[in-house]
């Protein structure tokens, strides 16, 4: 019995799925890595120039060039790109001198870490709130409490991250001097850039599960349910939560990609020692090396997430894996 | 227009975002130089009578320079959502005026832009092209674009697919032509409402870039710069911070809730009326001898009653079946009887009694367990009605589970042996699969299986074959009379086919407008009919006597609209024995010889066929 358990789970619609996600993958992945080798020849002027400065020798400029291999044709330098990106060699920082892959070592857990307490918080929060007021809302039922929730989650949802950063920092800050507002030490620290970054994602998702639920208690499955007889909060859990979370999840994913990006803003609001602070100092120094890695490694980590989703969809929904084919 | 302003939420978004559009305008006319006004008497000052936000550190008014700043922010979101919008719709056209090769990879590039995030895409582009106005307008714009892209992709494929543009498209119409003339048009509305939404998202991007040093440089500036400066000195000069922040808040949420408030314009709902509960009438005896007792049972949503007092009686292994058109109110009184009416829907009835137990009230629990185990629910489509996201066995056991105490392994056991005995082959593999693994008539024989999980005393079936083809609905039919006949289960089979519902039940309620109006054994359906209604339905079925080349007979005039029901005879719009008494009074149900008919003209002879012209 156990062999046609594993059977059913891994013959050939796993192995499609698994091969045209992966394809799928590899060619953003590619997309990406050209766009950021492309990004520094695009520019208009000199990298190099704009980076030292006017005041620079030409000897100086030219040895960087060449030190950067950006005399090369084109061709080259692409293969020399990839083939280093193999090897994890990014180049050295313009300005610091540091390898950029150690830079990105230094400041990326800082920056996990935030995206990810915000993410998981989103989560924590959204899901029982949208569900707990689809229950407590559905068929008409409660308006006021449906009016309210619906209100202040939509203002919530459209507050831009950093704008509520600069609110959250007037308020626990400096009126009331609770929390500290700019660095990355200890608990407290976290407490502020976290809820910026989880409020608003949080609120759209709380939203969306909110109407998933209403649309999957009215399902004729649940109907079934309903004539089974099971308790209520059985039919809540088993049937209409799990169906309600598949589309949550798809959105859900966006978000995150989203609040990747907010991480950004957040981290410059609160002086977090991440990759957003250190890519906007890059871009604002004309520090391309390090810009260029990490640019890769935003992306690399929206498309991660988008992979991420997609298993999880395929998990959660049976169905989705097969329809595509 | 009209419709969106009527509304409180359209209105104040509209007058929300004029207010803002106006200020953009204005402001920056009006005063900008007093804005520029240095001032080292008070420099970084906080609130006073002459600066009420104060003064930033070159001693400007801090509330003045918002104020201008307006024109700058608005104008630079408007700009950089139109240029998004462009590139959108020409990347987004590409597969129509390109044909499909090219559309082909647009298409995948697209795809691939719009997995990430338009912030990040905006930083990218503000790298390539620089820091600075017009560098974040293009990046903003750019990074707005495959968004839009995407959206004129799917709306495009869809109108494309209409008749009358595959007509011009055959009528040879050039394909610029196609999309200017027959295309465009048709997106623009949903183009619109998104353009708009977008137009407050770029300002809110357009104040991330500024705030970030990207965007506007020195001496210009917009709400973003200004948001910037004043973080600096939150702790002394807050309102510098906060003025900016909440100009950005409020015109992205014009922008944003006028987007919603015309979306919403478009598809408008009404939300339902409550209704208030009446008091359930007081418990009548009950009858031992049949399953289930109905009498007087209503059904009423806001502002309409479907189900308007029908009494009827299941006798232990009977089969009834109901027959009307859609809309009669069939499937709503099989619901009500399994008590599966949801808020706002609300039952009434003189008497509600399932196997003795009065079902309107009592313990809810002794209730779930009676229904669960004796009353068997089969509807009409097998697709939806089934747990897309769970095994087939499992749902069938966690009846066993819950009404019956089994443990898992029982409860999977007995899953896998109704499953055997609705004849599913290969039953123990097929209780690990999920419902789209299934055919349509799988299903059906699924669903009817998790109703004998239990030992049903009634199952009530849906339109059971409706969604099926023929030789499946056969065999799904076939089944049901096996178990009636192994279990001795009473049945109650809705449906708009009084064929099969003549083939299987012993007796026929017929509904119309929410009433039972002729109820009689099955096998004098073809000779004693009375009710002209039920001589129409009758009529409208081929036989092996109708002449195939002629149209198919149907009832002429349409059913009735459950929230205006005449006042006499709701039939009489449509019945060829009508008259003035049948118009202005409503005829009662009548018993006779247990059989009843509610026809003033009953007695009327009618041929059998006779479609009344
Ligand atoms: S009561 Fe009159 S209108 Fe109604 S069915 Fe009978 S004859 Fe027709």
């Amino acid at each position: 019995m156990t062999a046609a358990i594993s059977r059913t789970h891994w013959d050939s619609p796993w192995l499609g799925f698994a091969v045209r996600r992966a394809g799928r993958l590899l060619v953003s992945l590619w997309v990406l890595i050209t766009a950021a080798f492309l990004m520094i020849h695009v520019i208009p002027g000199d990298p190099v120039r704009a980076a030292l400065g006017p005041s620079a020798s030409v000897q100086l400029v030219e040895a960087r060039r060449a030190a950067l291999g950006l005399n090369d044709p084109l061709w080259l330098q692409y293969l020399n790109y990839l083939g280093d990106l193999l090897t994890l060699d990014m180049r050295s920082s313009m300005v610091s001198g540091l390898p950029v892959a150690q830079v990105i070592g230094d400041r990326l857990p800082a920056t996990l870490e935030l995206a990810g307490y915000a993410a998981a918080l989103a989560f924590a929060v959204a899901i029982p709130l949208g569900a707990g007021m689809a229950v407590l809302t559905r068929g008409g039922r409660r308006r006021p409490a449906e009016l309210g929730f619906t209100a202040t989650s939509a203002v919530l949802a459209v507050v831009p991250e950093f704008l509520l950063a600069v609110g959250l920092i007037y308020v626990f800050g400096v009126r009331l001097a609770w929390l500290p507002v700019a660095g990355r030490d200890g608990f407290d620290s976290y407490i502020l850039p976290v809820l910026a970054l989880m409020i608003a994602p949080g609120a759209v998702l709380a939203r969306i599960m909110r109407v998933e639920m209403l649309a999957v208690f009215e399902a004729d499955h649940v109907r079934t349910a309903r004539a089974k007889r099971l308790p209520q909060w059985l039919i809540t859990l088993r049937h209409v939560l799990p169906n309600a979370l598949t589309a949550t999840v798809t959105v859900g994913g966006l978000l995150l990609g989203a609040l990747v990006a907010g991480t950004v803003l957040v981290e410059n609001v609160f002086a977090w020692p991440g990759l957003g602070s250190t890519i906007v100092q890059s871009i604002l120094a004309k520090d391309y090396p390090v810009v260029q890695g990490v640019v890769l490694v935003y992306g690399l980590g929206v498309l991660l997430i988008n992979l991420a989703v997609d298993v999880l969809l395929a998990v959660l929904d049976p169905r989705s894996t097969i329809r595509e084919s | 227009m009209k419709r969106i302003l009527r509304t409180p939420l359209g209105l104040s978004a509209a007058v929300l975002l004029l207010a803002v559009l106006v200020l953009a305008v204005i402001a920056p006319l009006v005063w900008t130089d007093q804005a520029n006004a240095v001032d080292t008497a008070q420099i970084s000052r906080g609130s006073t009578a002459e600066h009420w936000m104060g003064t930033d550190n070159l001693g400007r008014d801090v509330f003045l320079r918002v104020l201008v700043a307006t024109g700058l922010s608005v104008r630079l979101a408007l700009l950089a959502t139109a240029i998004g919008v462009l590139a959108g719709l020409v990347l987004g056209a590409v597969p129509v005026v390109l044909g499909r090769r090219a559309g082909r990879v647009v298409t995948a590039v697209v795809n691939i832009a719009v997995a990430f995030p338009a912030l990040l895409l905006a930083l990218f582009f503000a790298v390539v092209i620089g820091p600075g106005t017009t560098g974040s307008l293009l990046a903003i714009g750019f990074a707005t674009a495959p968004g839009f892209a995407r959206l004129v992709q799917t709306l495009v494929a869809k109108v494309a697919g209409l008749d009358y543009v595959a007509a011009a498209r055959v009528a040879g119409a050039g394909r610029i032509r196609l999309l200017v003339r027959h295309i465009l048009p048709n997106v623009a509305e949903p183009l619109v409402i998104n353009a708009t939404m977008a137009a407050g998202a770029a300002l809110l991007a357009f104040a991330g870039l500024s705030f970030l040093g990207l965007g506007v440089q020195p001496p210009e500036y917009d709400w973003g710069r200004l948001l910037g400066e004043g973080l600096q000195g939150i702790y002394l000069r807050p309102a510098a911070a906060i003025a900016p922040g909440v100009a950005v808040v409020v015109a992205g949420l014009a922008f944003h809730l006028f987007g919603e408030a015309l979306s919403k314009g478009f598809t408008r709902h009404t939300a339902p009326v409550k209704l208030r509960r009446t008091e359930a009438a007081s418990a009548v005896p009950t009858d031992d001898d049949a399953v289930l007792v109905v009498e007087d049972l209503r059904v009423a949503f806001p502002g309409v009653t479907p189900v308007r007092g029908v009494s009827f009686t299941v006798g232990q292994g009977e089969a009834v079946g109901i027959v009307g058109e859609s809309g009669s109110g069939k499937s709503l009184t099989a619901l009500a009887v399994a008590r599966l009416i949801e808020h706002p829907g609300q039952v009434d009835a003189q008497r509600l009694t399932f196997q003795g137990r009065d079902l309107r009230n009592g313990d809810d629990r002794v209730h779930r367990r009676l229904l669960g185990t004796s009353l068997a629910m089969v509807f009409q489509d097998p697709m939806t009605s089934l747990n897309p996201a769970m095994r087939i066995g499992r749902q069938l056991a966690e009846v066993a589970e819950q009404h019956q105490g089994a443990s898992r392994k029982q409860a999977w056991q007995r899953a896998v042996d109704r499953l055997r005995a609705v004849r599913i082959p290969d039953p123990e593999r097929r209780a690990r699969q999920y419902p789209h693994e299934f055919s349509g008539g799988m299903r059906q024989r699924a669903m009817i299986g998790m109703g004998l999980m239990g030992k049903p005393a009634l199952i009530i079936a849906d339109e059971p074959t409706t969604a099926l083809d023929v030789t499946v609905q056969r065999q799904v039919l076939r089944l049901l009379r096996t178990i009636r006949a192994a279990d001795g289960a009473a049945l109650l089979l809705i449906s708009h086919d009084i064929t099969v519902v003549s083939q299987v039940c012993d007796r026929v309620l017929v509904m119309y407008a929410g009433r039972v109006v002729e109820d009689l054994p099955a096998d004098e359906l073809h000779t004693a009919a009375r009710h002209p209604y039920t001589r129409a339905l009758l009529a409208a079925v081929p036989d092996m006597t109708t002449d195939r080349d002629l149209p198919l007979a149907v009832i002429p005039g349409r059913p009735v609209d459950a929230a205006q029901v005449p006042t006499g005879c709701a039939y009489a719009p449509r019945c060829p024995l009508a008259t003035e008494r049948c118009v202005t009074a409503h005829p009662p149900l009548e018993t006779d010889n247990g059989r009843r008919v509610a026809c003033w003209h009953a007695d009327v002879p009618v041929q059998v066929g006779d479609r009344g012209e």
